[in-house]
């Protein structure tokens, strides 16, 4: 069944990327299409409970997307089965069998979060105490997770965990989870203030706007002590705690810490689900394996192909101000791009 | 403990091992501290299992602990190895099995090296020829004994006389399982398991009944570095080894330790002699030490052979507390008698530590 | 018996268990020096550094992993110059930092 050819643009993805594309591709009188491939929109900042700097719930992110959203045409559940590239537009179908006609798409698919059980030292999926960032958050929202004990004495947090790591197939920096930790780390010490918290980092990469007084905070009043340095393994203890073992490189020595809860940052890597696509419409993809923007300084949203554009973290980790910034730039890339195949 | 997690581990590092016909090479040291061991493993995979293991008396070391020392350079080690290549493929087999975990993690280098490497391999070719007259062929496949008796465990454990178990209580006996570090900590993929979570001598254990034991410091090195204690002076970073261990399992409270390393059940075994001398501790009930097992003795302790006749009265720390609370039948007072009952001397007690 | 070796201690440091009581007295008295980064600019500008291997980040860094004595050790070699406090990019006011060791050193509480 063929949609109507007003000027459709097909967004692929409905989290915070496609969402935001796609309000502003109907605020500049243009016809988007959401395809999600789950059940519900929202991606990954669904997920989170809250967000830095100014610790934003996400729903007050997300929430406004509900009304925004109402007229848009949203496909969720669904995946894209091909796009193939006619002469004047594109022809996507998707797997409910349904054939959208568009004149441009947007690739906002986003990102994967490492699988955590890749680092077999660590234990995630092993012991009882061992969690990811991503479990943090959904504890912080229901409140319910076994893995978190419920008067925790001592909580780890490590940095860097499938990323900055070649033997994990990652040499890039996910850039959020360092602000993630620091802020996961207040979070814990304010419901649990007698706890001591430790942080296990190679660097500190804190370079947004008010990153480094998040930083100071966690020192000088949380109490929260930072050790440089990699987790080289968790093992069990007898009562169901976990022995960490870590290199403490500012005194040169081995460090050893037993906790109740550690806390596994897992970074931001490619989501190779997306490869076939991309190959599809000969989308180039980077070594990283994210999508190739047209210039990394002037083009992000751009590719060197007509009609296409990338929005969010398709292209790479960044943070959710910077998200949205490029979605808003890429609806107006598509609209610049539609006004000049008219004339 | 979620044992799913680990399982999905172990599917990731399956490894093939050949169920038969089998070429095995001998360890050095073996045969001294703990001399029944590979003669049981003979026993059991060829008198009882019926299997085809063959070995040839013309076959050497591996040229392990020289080369681990720094004594001979690395060309001559793949000679020697090379060598015993050529012996293999002289009797026809593919399979290479051996006896010894650094001898194992020897091979493994070696091969890896000449994969990486062509020219050295074409170099180590001529080096044999010059030296010997004799051509090779790399194995298809190698393997340690302790993965061939991981692969006939179960066969094992149909002929099993004894379980792992409290003979009183019918509660397992909990067991520490300790891997040698050449075994899987240089190529995870070649260790059953993988690295972090080997099961090569867990899945023997629970097979045959009993409990396996996770602790801190399971990964932890027992300290038989070559390099490490050749030196006397160096050996206190062994036993450091060794009691960081035991200081860890402690709390556990463990029936006994086995292992699939020529080394670590020595150095595990001894050294509680060391410790309880030192620090006047011992570590298993009412003054005894932890009785340590190779696999191969725990496989004949299972079968139901003598305990004498397996070389456990060799050990140091007394495994009667261990036969006593299994159930099986031994006669103290033939202990340390020879064959044909001939007298062998006694040896000294310790001062502190409680050996029978 | 002699046996010609001994058991060797672990050199790691073990969290849970180290003495870290100086450390916390220390920061309830100057709170600044918990928001160290161990950066080393205090250490590099030292004027008494390169004779005596005074550092004030290790100084720091020694009282947080309960390493007391070396502390003590390298305190008698400050003077006092305050050239750490002039170039520390946290604003640690390391002079009262360093005047504050001093005083629980020798048990004698109070501000400077």
């Amino acid at each position: 069944m063929l949609l109507s050819m007003k000027e459709t643009i097909l967004v692929v993805g409905g989290g915070i990327a496609g969402m935001e594309t796609a309000v502003q591709l109907k605020a500049l009188g243009l016809t988007p299409v959401i395809v999600e491939k789950n059940s519900s929109l929202g991606g990954h900042v669904a997920q989170w409970n809250r967000l830095f700097p100014d610790m934003t719930p996400a729903s007050k992110v997300l929430d406004p997307y509900n009304d925004a959203l109402k007229e848009v045409d949203i496909y969720t559940d669904t995946e894209i089965a091909s796009i193939n590239s006619l002469q004047k537009e594109y022809a996507a179908v998707l797997s409910n069998g349904k054939t959208l006609r568009c004149k441009a798409v947007v690739f906002a698919t986003g990102f994967k979060l490492f699988e955590a059980e890749k680092k077999e030292e660590y234990g995630y999926g092993i012991y009882d105490r061992v969690i990811t960032n991503r479990d943090l958050e959904r504890w912080f929202d229901t409140r319910s997770d076994e893995r978190v004990p419920a008067k925790p004495a001592a909580i780890g947090f490590v940095h860097c965990v499938g990323s900055r790591d070649v033997k994990a197939g990652n040499s890039q920096c996910s850039k959020v989870c360092c602000i993630t930790a620091i802020k996961q780390a207040i979070e814990m010490k304010e419901l649990f203030p007698d706890t001591e918290i430790y942080c296990f980092y190679m660097d500190l990469r804190l370079f947004g706007k008010k990153y480094e007084d998040f930083y100071i905070n966690a020192q000088r009043d949380y109490g929260i002590h930072f050790i440089r340095g990699r987790v080289s393994e968790v093992a069990e203890t007898i009562d169901g705690r976990v022995q960490v073992k870590a290199e403490d490189t500012l005194s040169g020595k081995p460090v050893k810490v037993k906790l109740d809860l550690l806390v596994l940052m897992s970074g931001i890597v490619c989501d190779r689900a997306n490869n076939e696509l991309a190959r599809s419409v000969s989308l180039p993809l980077d070594e990283d394996g994210f999508f190739r923007s047209l210039d990394n300084i002037a083009g992000v949203t751009c590719t060197d192909r007509k009609g296409l554009f990338l929005a969010g973290t398709c292209t790479g980790p960044k943070t959710v101000p910077e998200t949205l910034a490029e979605a808003r730039s890429a609806a107006l890339n598509v609209y610049q791009y539609l006004k000049a195949k008219k004339k | 403990m979620i044992y799913q997690g680990k399982q999905k581990i172990w599917s990731d590092y399956q490894k093939d091992i050949p169920d038969n016909h089998w070429f095995y090479v001998r360890s050095c040291i073996r045969q001294s501290f703990f001399p029944a061991s590979e003669a049981y493993f003979v026993k059991i995979v060829r008198d009882l299992l019926g299997k085809d293991l063959y070995e040839t008396p013309h076959h050497t070391t591996c040229g392990g602990i020289a080369y681990h020392s720094d004594t001979i350079p690395q060309e001559t080690a793949m000679t020697i190895v090379a060598r015993q290549f050529a012996l293999m493929k002289e009797a026809g087999y593919k399979n290479l099995v051996t006896s010894c975990i650094t001898s194992f993690g020897n091979y493994c280098e070696i091969l890896e090296t000449w994969r990486e490497f062509p020219e050295l391999e074409a170099r180590i070719r001529e080096h044999l020829w010059k030296a010997c007259r004799r051509e090779f062929d790399k194995p298809e496949y190698v393997c340690h004994a302790s993965d061939v008796v991981f692969k006939l465990r179960n066969e094992i454990a149909e002929r099993a006389k004894f379980r792992l178990i409290d003979k009183e209580t019918g509660e397992p006996l909990r067991i520490v399982e300790h891997i040698g570090c050449h075994y899987s900590k240089m190529f995870p993929h070649k260790g059953v398991g993988g690295a972090e979570y080997p099961c090569v001598l867990s899945g023997m254990a629970e097979s045959w009944g009993g409990k396996v034991i996770d602790y801190p410091e399971r990964r932890h090195c027992c300290g038989f570095g070559f390099r490490q204690y050749m030196v006397k002076a160096n050996r206190g970073y062994s036993v450091s080894n060794t009691h960081k261990k035991f200081e860890s399992m402690e709390p556990y409270h463990p029936d006994m330790i086995i292992t699939n390393c020529p080394g670590c059940p020595y150095f595990l075994d001894r050294w509680q002699y060391v410790i309880s001398e030192q620090t006047g501790k011992t570590y298993g009930k009412d003054g005894y030490g932890i009785p340590v097992l190779t696999y191969e003795e725990l496989a004949g302790l299972v079968l139901g052979v003598d305990p004498w006749d397996l070389g456990l009265q060799i050990h140091q720390v007394g495994p009667e507390p261990l036969l006593d609370k299994m159930g099986v039948p031994y006669d103290p007072s033939k202990k340390y008698l020879g064959l044909d009952e001939k007298e062998l001397r006694k040896p000294g007690l310790p001062n502190v530590l409680k050996c029978c | 018996m002699d046996f010609g070796f001994t058991l060797s201690p672990s050199s790691a440091i073990e969290l849970d268990t180290l003495d870290s009581a100086l450390y916390r007295k220390l920061c309830r008295i100057e709170p600044g020096a918990r928001t160290c980064i161990g950066c080393g600019s205090c250490s590099a500008t030292c004027t008494a550094a390169e004779y005596s291997g005074m550092s004030v980040r290790k100084l720091l860094l020694g009282l947080q992993r309960g390493k007391k004595a070396e502390v003590e050790r390298m305190l008698s070699n400050c003077m006092l110059c305050g050239k750490c406090t002039m170039v520390c990019p946290r604003g640690i006011n390391t002079r009262r930092v360093i005047l504050t060791v001093c005083r629980l050193y020798d048990n004698v509480e109070g501000t400077l």
